[in-house]
């Protein structure tokens, strides 16, 4: 687990006792190979006709020559597409189920005058959301959990889209801070310079809080911009331990955000980014990643006019780390969607993203992003086993996952929609 | 990753989808529902048709578009998917002022012609949007040019979608890069009864008589629901029985109301009865010249929509957004409703919950006519993409779409929601050359509309950046070659 300090212990100690009961339950004991298909553990090149053994959750061998243990459970992949599962990197699966439905809206934290820093997406977790198996029936074996909110949003979470209560699936969290610079109304401030300086006298003030919290105690300090409690969860981010995913589109607060992150020593990754494509030598310069989506190229705001599809595949080519996300609201953004990340990766090859990098920034891009390339987005020894077998190339229309593992357990069980297209299949139904 | 928080915002706003269709011969309408479609010539483009209202204001806003410059066109040893009939291989199709002159194996083209390679490429007919709220929700957003939802009173029949379009919004030229050549420009879901819809030509315009297609019948928006019911909620209705009892007495007062101007109207005796402009337009759906689309998800609902046309005697065309046509296919085709939906959208609220990938696959099956739509300024642009993926569900769940028929849904059974089924929507001889080249099947991912033509004109050629078509408010504002669909990225 990589879970920060900040974290109230107890929770750690759940998180931890949860996990170690998990891992038994979630993981086959025995060995399990899938043979023959064409592998892409994209941490190296593809194999053709290769084997990845998997054992306990996690992936024991990857090759050409891997000799399959007497006893293991052999998948025949002949002809099919091998991959690590597909990590939907903003999404809301599990923490929202009907937008329209407020009780299972879990997304958006009221916050203080806009500051929601404390506000965590694992608390509101539901496991039992149909959504998780939903997306996991598409390939997607993992997603970062990202909050809506006004100016500092929360902690997003990495989570793996596993059965078990809400702190099992966690990966890591936070994963990130979140928060927004390219809307002085959400914010619920006047202007774009108001944003910035809002956001310098949180930081001013979350070094304070740092250096003196004795004197804070005492009262001796003058009134921070932010409750103590909010403070210390930004820690982390003024430590340059946790990164700050900043929503930025138009290239001037892209800008502003990367110089913020100069200014205070902050890990910035830019989220949206519609705008990057021109920035992209200054993003290579401070090593600054970029979360981007695929399907929209409209003037769709004053902020987001330079938008265009092949965004991706500018940056990449400049040697930014691109993540691919949705951006297309229902289509691809909500937890009911979060399963078309692999159309959006395959809509960026045809603006100009090379296969392989669209496919690392649907795996182990994300996974580098937010720290846990250890664990998840390549096929590797070592990780987790978190796998799927595609009958064909994983984004084209007609391809469909065969067989998903997550941390070595497949999953198989039937969706809503294959209930109801059950029921319905012959009119009238019989109930 | 901005616009999460916003999805409720933006399903309430352009909010609608909904869509049914009938099946592929249409059915005479049950019970008491009067011929809905009759002639599809220039009802409304030409002089107004003997007995119509209100005579010299049955078309105050006529269309004048024209078509745009064209050549004679061959297109050869392309995969050509008609919409009519088998897929043709290694075929030819032959374009010439404005029409398809010849489709086949071999087509004779006169020497001036342009010939197009089409080896390894496809061809279909233009893609047609009935669900569109381009030009009334257009880029850039907000307020100021937010016009898709006259919200002040429950029922605005009175209301042209027309009236709102933007012809300068840039999702248009974005629409015409991803195939799309006609689409139905409709007012929101918020009201009941919300307006007549505009179909359009896309095409580049200082006007929207300029886009709108000549001879097109009008639409008339309905909404069934949670959005009627939420807008209204302080006024009213506030219910799903509220929702009926405000349809029903429009049509009430409609059905009066055309009867003392038919009487009228036969009569001449003494004065007019005076004018009332959504009363108008509710009359001219009873006597079936314009066609009812009515935005409605749950099964449950459709079927009671369709009780309340057979009370009043209009047909409904299409229930768009009908995310459960599949539970009630069989009363579509019955009905000789169109259902037009998504491939996959689902979730955003109670009534879209039960939406399932098989939506098409299953309605299609049933005989009832089935076709995709957006509802959205992106959707629109992968129309194809969308279609694509709902035949996979059907391929997974045992109900395979053969590919002839999947590109109806997207072409020859839209036309036939809009009435257009006689000019567009195939690629058969004599209809309009609205055609578009695909650099391989249009059924992948990676496909990309290489050429479109509308009325035989090339309005959209994916390589030749420099003519793609920009908006006003692009020049100069929004950097040059980000037009369109990105035709200088790196391959």
């Amino acid at each position: 687990m990589s879970l920060s300090l900040r974290v109230p212990m107890a929770r750690v100690i759940a998180v931890a006792v949860v996990i170690s009961a998990a891992i038994p339950s979630t993981a086959a004991a025995q060995a399990v190979a899938i043979v023959g298909g064409t592998v892409f553990p994209v941490s190296g090149p593809k194999i053709e006709r290769g084997t990845v053994l998997f054992r306990d959750g996690r992936i024991v061998a990857v090759g050409a020559n891997v000799p399959v243990p007497a006893g293991a459970t052999t998948i025949d992949a002949t002809g099919k597409w091998v991959t690590p599962g597909f990590v939907n990197a903003g999404t809301s699966v599990g923490v929202v189920e009907v937008d329209a439905v407020e009780e299972t809206v879990d997304q958006t934290a009221v916050g203080d005058h806009a500051i929601a820093a404390s506000f965590s997406m694992i608390d509101g977790l539901n496991p039992a959301s149909p959504m998780i198996a939903q997306a996991r029936a598409g390939g997607v074996t993992s997603a970062v959990l990202v909050p809506g909110g006004h100016l500092v949003y929360g902690q997003a979470a990495f989570i793996d889209l596993v059965a078990g209560p809400a702190t099992a699936l966690v990966v890591k969290a936070p994963a990130a801070m979140v928060a927004q610079i390219t809307s002085a109304e959400r914010a619920q401030l006047g202007a774009r310079g108001e944003v910035i300086d809002r956001l310098r006298g949180l930081f001013d003030d979350v070094r304070l809080y740092m250096r003196r919290p004795a004197d804070y105690d005492r009262g001796d300090l003058h009134r921070l911009s932010a409750a103590p409690r909010e403070l210390a969860a930004l820690v982390p981010v003024l430590q340059g331990r946790e990164p700050l995913l900043v929503v930025a589109n138009r290239a001037s607060d892209i800008e502003n955000a990367v110089r913020l992150g100069h200014d205070y020593g902050i890990k910035i990754i830019i989220a949206g980014g519609a705008e990057a494509w021109q920035l992209a030598p200054a993003l290579v310069a401070a090593h600054v990643p970029v979360l981007t989506g695929a399907l929209d190229n409209a003037p769709q705001s004053f902020s987001t006019l330079g938008q265009r599809q092949d965004n991706a595949a500018r940056l990449r080519r400049a040697g930014v780390q691109v993540v691919i996300v949705g951006n297309s609201d229902t289509e691809d953004e909500g937890a009911f969607n979060a399963r078309n990340i692999g159309q959006d990766a395959g809509t960026a090859v045809a603006y100009g993203l090379p296969w392989d990098d669209a496919l690392r920034a649907i795996t182990l891009a994300p996974a580098e992003v937010f720290g846990v390339a250890d664990r998840v987005g390549s096929l590797a020894v070592g990780r987790e086993a978190n796998i799927v077998v595609w009958t064909g190339d994983p984004f084209e229309l007609s391809t469909r996952a065969e067989h998903v593992y997550v941390r070595g357990h497949e999953y198989s069980e039937p969706l809503r929609e294959d209930l109801l297209t059950q029921r319905y299949k012959t009119l009238p139904p019989k109930y | 990753m901005a616009r999460i928080a916003a999805v409720a915002i933006v399903v309430v706003a352009s909010g609608c989808s909904a869509g049914h269709a009938a099946p592929t011969t249409t059915p005479t309408p049950t019970g008491a529902t009067p011929a809905t479609t009759g002639p599809t010539t220039a009802v409304l483009d030409t002089a107004p048709s003997p007995g119509m209202l209100s005579l010299p204001n049955a078309n105050p806003f006529p269309s004048t578009y024209t078509p745009f410059p064209s050549r004679t066109t061959v297109i050869r040893g392309a995969t050509i998917l008609t919409a009519a009939g088998p897929t043709l291989h290694d075929a030819s199709i032959l374009l010439r002022d404005g029409k398809i002159v010849a489709v086949g194996a071999s087509v004779d083209a006169p020497a001036d012609a342009v010939v197009i390679d089409g080896h390894g490429r496809y061809v279909t007919p233009g893609i047609i949007d009935v669900h569109s709220h381009m030009g009334v929700y257009p880029a850039p957003g907000g307020e100021a040019l937010s016009d898709g939802n006259e919200a002040t009173d429950p029922t605005t029949p009175y209301v042209w979608a027309e009236h709102s379009v933007w012809p300068q919004d840039a999702y248009f030229p974005r629409a015409l890069a991803g195939g799309v050549t006609t689409v139905q420009i409709l007012p929101g879901s918020a009201n009941l009864i919300g307006g007549r819809s505009a179909v359009l030509k896309v095409v580049p315009s200082r006007t929207v008589q300029g886009m709108k297609f000549p001879g097109a019948k009008y639409g008339l928006k309905m909404a069934c629901g949670e959005n009627p019911k939420r807008v209204y909620a302080q006024r009213g209705p506030s219910t799903r029985m509220g929702n009926v009892a405000g349809y029903r007495k429009a049509w009430i007062q409609a059905a009066e109301y055309r009867r003392r101007w038919d009487k009228w109207n036969a009569d001449h005796k003494g004065d007019p009865p005076a004018r009332d402009l959504g009363m108008e337009t509710l009359a001219e759906v009873l006597r079936g010249n314009i066609l009812v689309h009515m935005h409605c998800y749950r099964a449950d609902e459709m079927a009671q929509m369709i009780d309340v046309s057979h009370e009043f005697g209009y047909q409904i065309r299409a229930f768009h957004h009908a995310v459960e046509g599949y539970k009630i296919a069989d009363l579509l085709a019955k009905n000789g409703i169109g259902a037009a939906e998504w491939a996959d959208w689902g979730g955003f609220k109670m009534e879209s919950f039960d939406a399932i990938r098989t939506n098409l696959a299953l309605t299609n099956r049933a005989g009832a006519r089935a076709m995709i739509h957006s509802d959205d300024p992106y959707g629109v642009q992968r129309l194809n993409q969308e279609v694509a993926k709902a035949m996979r569900a059907g391929a997974v769940a045992g109900i395979p779409v053969s590919e002839e028929d999947a590109v109806k849904w997207m072409t020859i059974n839209p036309a036939w929601a809009l009435g257009l089924d006689d000019k567009i929507g195939s690629l058969e001889v004599g209809k309009n050359a609205d055609v578009v080249l695909w650099s391989g099947t249009p059924f992948s991912v990676y496909a990309h509309a290489e050429k479109v033509w509308i009325d035989g004109a090339l309005l959209y050629d994916r390589g030749d950046v420099a003519e793609h078509w920009r908006t006003d408010f692009e020049l100069g504002y929004v950097p040059a070659d980000s037009a369109t669909t990105a035709g200088g990225a790196p391959r």
